[in-house]
């Protein structure tokens, strides 16, 4: 029992971090309809600007997250701006493609500056654990904090997107971006701020996702991002809860595939549930179904 | 026209979708507290006119001017607050959004101490909406839908209201409804452009009116003129 309690946990907190990456894609989607499969990379890049500041530059856990939220941030704007933008009328072929390279860039980029051998990535929450249940069930502070930091991050979201006004200027881009252009919202800016959440967003993921497995390459982000974009399906792509749904869910399968079936096939459970959602119910947990009415 | 101020003026507009050119030198103007429609068929270039002047596309020449200042170029989210707005065809309300919401953007342009009065006041000439003002938009009949995306359009306190193809897919009742609304909101001083394919209903509240078709001006003149000339009875009023 207390085994499987413990197994829950490390799922769900490997979860919260599919989750938080899963928002990121979602919301890219819900507003500029496109697939950002450089999305992972940006996870890669925040780790990175983290692992910089605290052993090259010696500073403090706080300033190297604050530093590599800033440069993500500003990483997603560019990104936009540079390679997506010019393609707003292009099909969405041409836009996937250019997200594939740019993922590829990314992590070439990272190569050239950081170089391809992996570094070792300490974690920049205190190691340790809480004992309870008698010292039966230990849970770790990195997993705490990961589910923590998750549930601020999804409650700061929501608020965001449901009462500010530029949260409801989002929601309306993602409906129908030309009656939201006629309500005076400025469509490009509303994309930029996207992107700034997302990548934001998927700074904070790089630096969980590093102190709980502490080994960072360029390839980092990859394997991470697409099974984001899985629980993002699962969940309903463009559906912000179903993304947090979506992202748990995934955690806890992966994580109790290896625990109970095997140890190897984690991965492969993962993609079998976004074969299966697809197959049942193809938009996804909480998606919408696209109704039109003339 | 000449003691009137022309509020709306296109000159020349030529408008292309890829090499397919869909306005042809169209002209036409609006002046203040006016209704003025355009009709003609499906295809005619009705709603691309519209589209272009409310900014949602580009003219590839020709200029529109709205209140003395020439707004081609500038993209509709700009438009907006220069008091124009344009209720576009199919509704396209925010059909995931409630009721309310949908107000509440369409006075997105609005500083946001204004819009509470706004949407007062729309709840006082629709009823019907204030009940319904917590209802998801897309759960609305189709009559509903209509009278939430005038309204939304409403709340930016637009000078020039454009509406495109206001009773379509409306019954017949509906459609009484939906005109008697426009001719309560010319008589509140606004002024109106309206796109129609019923063009006998059109042309009986409508001030002036321009024949649209493949994408020119074939003919123009009082809504009356219009309603009695032979080609407009024989292809738009059935004989």
């Amino acid at each position: 029992m207390t085994m499987f309690l413990s197994n829950l946990i490390s799922g769900i907190s490997l979860g919260s971090v599919y989750a938080i990456i899963a928002l990121g894609y979602t919301m890219v989607y819900g507003i500029a309809k496109m697939l950002n499969f450089a999305h992972g990379d940006i996870i890669m890049v925040g780790a990175y600007i983290c692992f910089t500041c605290l052993y090259s530059l010696g500073l403090s856990p706080a300033v190297g997250v604050l530093a590599s939220v800033m440069v993500c941030t500003l990483l997603g704007i560019l990104i936009e701006r540079l390679a997506y933008k010019p393609l707003r009328q292009a099909t969405s072929l041409a836009v996937l493609i250019t997200a594939i390279g740019m993922s590829y860039f990314l992590q070439n980029l990272a190569q050239m500056i950081w170089g391809a051998n992996p570094k070792s990535f300490q974690t920049v929450i205190p190691a340790g654990n809480l004992s309870i249940m008698g010292g039966e069930l230990k849970i770790s502070y990195v997993s705490m904090v990961t589910i923590a930091a998750s549930v601020v991050v999804m409650v700061a979201l929501s608020l965001f997107v449901g009462r500010t006004k530029m949260g409801r200027a989002m929601r309306c881009v993602s409906e129908d971006k030309g009656a939201a252009q006629l309500m005076g919202v400025n469509v490009n800016l509303t994309i930029s701020v996207t992107f700034a959440i997302g990548s934001a967003l998927a700074a904070i993921a790089g630096v969980l996702m590093c102190s709980a497995y502490p080994t960072l390459k360029p390839t980092t982000g990859a394997m991470p991002g697409i099974k984001a974009f899985t629980a993002a399906v699962f969940g309903g792509i463009g559906s912000i809860p179903g993304a947090m749904l979506g992202g748990i869910l995934l955690g806890v399968i992966e994580i109790l595939g290896r625990a109970y079936v095997s140890s190897e096939l984690g991965d492969a459970f993962v993609f079998a549930v976004l074969i299966l959602v697809l197959l049942i119910k193809p938009t996804g947990l909480l998606g919408k179904k696209i109704h039109e009415k003339v | 026209m000449s003691d009137k101020k022309c509020l709306l003026r296109a000159d020349n507009l030529n408008v292309y979708y890829g090499s397919i050119h869909a306005i042809k030198d169209v002209s036409f103007h609006v002046d203040e507290g006016e209704i003025v429609t355009l009709i003609g068929a499906n295809g005619a270039g009705k709603t691309t006119t519209l589209n272009t002047v409310a900014g949602l596309m580009k003219p590839k020449s020709g200029t529109v001017t709205f209140d003395g200042k020439v707004i081609s170029g500038i993209p509709a989210d700009r438009i907006v607050s220069l008091g124009m707005a344009l209720c576009p065809e199919g509704r396209r309300i925010f059909q995931h959004m409630t009721v309310r919401e949908n107000l509440e953007m369409g006075g997105y342009s609005r500083p946001g101490s204004e819009i509470e009065d706004s949407i007062e006041q729309v709840f006082q000439r629709f009823p019907r909406l204030k009940e319904r003002r917590k209802q998801i938009a897309g759960t609305l009949s189709g009559g509903e839908q209509q009278m939430l995306a005038m309204s939304r359009a409403l709340m930016s306190k637009p000078k020039l209201m454009m509406l495109d193809e206001p009773s379509m897919g409306l019954a017949p009742i509906l459609v009484d409804q939906i005109f008697d609304i426009i001719k309560e909101l010319h008589q509140a001083g606004t002024t109106i452009l309206l796109v129609e394919q019923n063009a006998r209903k059109a042309l009986q509240v409508a001030d002036r009116a321009y024949v649209l078709e493949t994408g020119s001006v074939t003919l123009s003149g009082t809504g009356a003129e219009l309603a009695s000339s032979d080609s407009v009875r024989k292809a738009y009023l059935g004989g």
